[in-house]
């Protein structure tokens, strides 16, 4: 088996990489335009884009360390939150810049929800209130339909039946499966229009994976979701589109099939028939 | 059994680690057996009774007003001192970039470094007249008809008093709530965000109520702190006596457990009726001051055991 | 209610500048303690102020009155502090070590007062005088705790692979303690060693229950004598001008001092962290 250092000298990956996109897609829900970004002085990201159908699954797969997880989360303005952070370029959501000066990261959050690689339900509140934390956040009271909300979004992650009788017990009371199904709940409740997801099941036991496979899948006739992993085959399992990243680098995005059957980049390939990862 | 060198070395490490007890035996033992002769004299009274009369022949040794004036001056200071504490604990570690907050956290324990003497002297010539200026005067003036705010024309009086031991107590509460707030995990603040929560509703909602309990151990110690503070409100709060010494308003002169001591101690013969009171006195403030400090201690292990990660 | 966007926007920025207020609320009086103790101390500062008698206008038995308590209660505080230190590091784990430790976390927040208390029970009384003893007893009393304490600290900073390699050798436990860990952590030894000196220079309280000042330079163990804080203090409750800046200038003093190590103290231990 190859080294990375070793692959990352024999193919100079700048020359194989897709053209740059400049041009706006109409269709895309989301759409990152040459995005950079740094932590300190160090480089994470260089020139990536990415277009984001609605009602897709989109998989951004490759090594650790590559930057998948930190460009997930320029999709929602969490970057910025890291000190030392900065980015570049545009990330268009509906076709406008999410970047904008006039545009609020509080409000961005709202519509593009995210779920992280460790479940982190918050421990200070119950089931119930995990799922409608983000809609009390706005002055949802009890009589409002806040029950309704909180129902549909736990019938939604598929975690209702199990925790029905349960809603008043810790957030973090319940197995770690269960955990990250609340979590989804959470960031439905808000009825965003994306999802990013962090490796969602990294943490998970093989069952508890599955289900939240199951879960994206029927997602995505709701939302655009886009779903950060090192495992392959759950990409292929998942997703519409898959992007492969290699050290901050773009290297091939395309339909999943295409890149799991028929890659066009040489450094695609030996990522997903495991020559290095 | 033989004695070897590590046996020597472990036997007079152990007895010699003892003198944390004998301290604390010590200490409760000579003020019990001081307090003998006043507490046998006037019972109950001798705590919940407001007379003061050191006259031979019609000695009246009663301490109540000075442990309600322990608590006014002390509540007083958390009333003040908390919010301040938290604030700056918020602001350093959930708002200031670092190279602000490393400098202003050596800035607010360096109040703490400030002898308690030192505090007393700029209290007595400085801050007496800012509380004054700033606050007894406006407030009397417009409040005044509430007996709260009624005032004596002195600025040595409870309030400046407590006001001192709120800035006294801050690098206590601060720093300890300052690492309360760094250990609360990231993730809580990432999934906060995430559901669009603005930075204040993060630290509001999210962080000081999941480190509420290492909080409330941060001010129970600088409950600690404020009464046991002896010289700075032995100087400032007026050094009252007898039932006028009674807490009622915030501006009239008080006095605390710990500034009678200080105040009247030395004019005392040894042996005397009034010396056995101090000394009662100050059994009273170790009980209190055990209670408060065993109380936080129960509770700090608590929370950094469960949560992990050492502070005190 | 609806909590419309702006408000909360609004509530942000509110609060972010509340807690920037409360920085500079807490600021202001250490700047002005500072600020007054050194224009009010420094016109005082002078060889007869730092050497000579109250009678003569000077601070001098209070100087050498504090380097006395330093010294002495050092001499008692620290050996002990140290030696309890170790055995709650090196031999604490047990029930009894536990509620050592318990006790001493708790003395180390105790009112100073209680401890003056205690000296002039078991030394003033039986010695029918205030005196220096008494005083030293009562601040050892104090440092005794804390040095425990940063003792525990900073012996738990070695890494138990440095206790191994010399207990593989051959050597006994206390020779490895005594000759390997403590030399290993002196720079934390002397750091808390250095604060509980700075915290007994500044303590009031219990001297005016125990040595009870003097106007004389040192007279003996068993006689009342001078230190800087209750100097402060003393010339503090004066209404003579004259008296009340000689307070201000024994305060200079003593803030320089207590300043001085625990700004020393911070610089050493932070170039420490980052080498």
């Amino acid at each position: 088996m190859m080294t990375t250092s070793s692959i990352a000298k024999e193919e100079n990956i700048s020359q194989l990489k897709p053209l740059q996109q400049e041009t706006i897609c109409p269709t895309a829900k989301m759409q990152a335009i040459n995005v950079d970004a740094w932590f300190g002085q160090k480089q994470i990201l260089k020139t990536v884009s990415l277009t984001v159908k609605p009602n897709t699954v989109t998989a951004i797969i490759g090594p650790s360390g590559c930057g998948k997880s930190t460009f997930l989360r320029c999709f929602n303005r969490m970057h910025e939150l890291v000190p030392n952070s900065k980015m570049t370029g545009k990330i268009l959501l509906d076709g406008k810049n999410i970047y904008d000066r006039q545009m609020d990261p509080v409000q961005i959050r709202r519509r593009v929800g995210m779920v992280f690689q460790k479940p982190n339900p918050f421990p200070t509140m119950n089931i119930y209130d995990n799922v409608a934390a983000g809609l009390r956040l706005t002055g949802a009271k009890k009589d409002t339909n806040l029950d309704d909300i909180v129902k549909r979004s736990l019938e939604q992650a598929t975690l209702w039946d199990e925790v029905k009788d349960d809603l008043k017990k810790p957030g973090t009371s319940i197995s770690g499966g269960q955990q990250q199904r609340l979590c989804i709940a959470r960031a439905i409740a808000l009825q965003p229009e994306v999802i990013l997801m962090d490796e969602p099941c990294s943490a998970l036991d093989p069952i508890a994976t599955a289900k939240i496979e199951k879960l994206v899948i029927e997602l995505k006739q709701d939302y655009a979701v886009v779903i950060v992993t090192h495992n392959m085959q759950q990409a292929s399992r998942v997703s519409d589109y898959t992007a492969f990243m290699y050290l901050g680098e773009l290297v091939e995005f395309d339909e999943t099939s295409k890149i799991f059957e028929n890659p066009k980049n040489k450094l695609t390939e030996k990522y997903i028939t495991g020559e290095f990862g | 059994m033989k004695l070897t060198g590590d046996k020597i070395f472990k036997i007079s490490a152990t007895i010699i680690a003892t003198s944390a007890l004998a301290i604390l035996l010590i200490t409760g033992y000579t003020l019990a057996v001081g307090s003998v002769p006043v507490i046998q004299k006037f019972g109950l009274n001798f705590f919940f009774g407001q007379q003061w009369n050191p006259i031979e022949g019609k000695e009246v040794f009663n301490i109540l007003p000075y442990v309600l004036g322990t608590l006014a001056t002390s509540g007083i200071a958390l009333l003040i001192g908390v919010p301040l504490s938290l604030g700056i604990a918020v602001f350093l570690v959930e708002m200031a970039p670092k190279s602000l907050s490393v400098p202003i956290s050596y800035l607010v324990e360096l109040l703490s470094a400030v002898p308690s003497v030192i505090y007393g002297l700029w209290g007595l010539f400085i801050f007496q007249f800012w509380m004054r200026d700033y606050i007894q005067i406006p407030l009397t003036k417009y409040l005044g008809w509430i007996p709260l705010f009624s005032s004596s024309q002195s600025s040595l009086n409870i309030f400046t008093a407590g006001a001192i031991l709120a800035i006294m107590i801050i690098p206590t509460i601060a720093s300890i709530s300052k690492e309360v707030i760094s250990a609360v995990p990231n993730s809580i603040r990432e999934g906060a965000y995430s559901i669009g929560a603005t930075k204040w509703e993060v630290i509001h909602r999210w962080v000081l109520s999941y480190g509420r309990s290492g909080i409330f151990g941060a001010i129970i110690l600088g409950l600690g702190r404020a009464v046991g503070e002896t010289m700075a409100v032995a100087m400032l709060i007026g050094n009252a006596i007898g039932p006028v010494a009674m807490p009622i308003s915030l501006f009239q002169p008080g006095q605390t457990m710990a500034s009678l001591i200080a105040n009247g101690f030395l004019d005392t013969t040894r042996g005397s009726l009034a010396s056995s009171t101090y000394i009662g006195v100050g059994l009273t403030l170790l009980f209190i001051s055990l209670i408060i400090n065993v109380g936080a201690h129960v509770v700090m292990t608590r929370v950094f055991k469960v949560k992990g990660g050492a502070v005190e | 209610m609806i909590n419309s966007y702006g408000f909360r926007k609004f509530k942000n920025r509110f609060f972010f500048i509340i807690c920037a207020m409360c920085v500079v609320i807490a600021v202001v009086p250490l700047a002005s303690i500072l600020f007054e103790v050194v224009t009010r101390g420094a016109p005082q500062l002078s060889l007869t102020f730092l050497t000579a008698t109250a009678s003569r206008g000077g601070i001098g038995p209070a100087i050498q009155g504090t380097l006395i308590l330093i010294g002495l209660t050092s001499l008692i505080g620290v050996p002990l502090g140290v030696l309890s230190g170790i055995y709650l590091s090196e031999f604490g784990n047990n029930k009894y070590a536990q509620s050592v430790r318990a006790i001493n976390n708790i003395l180390t927040q105790f009112p100073s007062i209680i401890v003056g208390i205690t000296a002039y029970g078991i030394i003033v009384i039986t010695l029918r005088s205030f005196s220096a003893i008494a005083g030293v007893v009562a601040l050892a009393f104090i440092m005794i705790p804390i040095i425990t304490r940063t003792t525990e600290e900073s012996l738990k900073l070695i890494p138990n692979s440095i206790r191994e390699a010399s207990l593989a050798l051959g050597a006994h436990k206390w020779r490895t303690t005594l000759s390997v860990v403590l030399p290993s952590a002196k720079s934390g030894l002397a750091t808390g060693v250095l604060l509980a000196v700075a915290r007994i220079a500044g303590e009031t309280a219990p001297l005016i229950l125990t040595i009870a000042g003097s106007r004389y330079f040192f007279q003996g163990l068993n006689k009342q004598m001078a230190a800087l804080p209750l100097e402060i203090w003393k010339n503090s409750l004066q209404s003579s001008p004259t008296l009340q800046a000689q307070g201000w200038g024994a305060a200079l003093v003593l803030i320089l001092v207590v300043l001085s190590i625990n700004i020393a103290v911070r610089l050493v231990s932070r170039s420490r962290m980052k080498t």
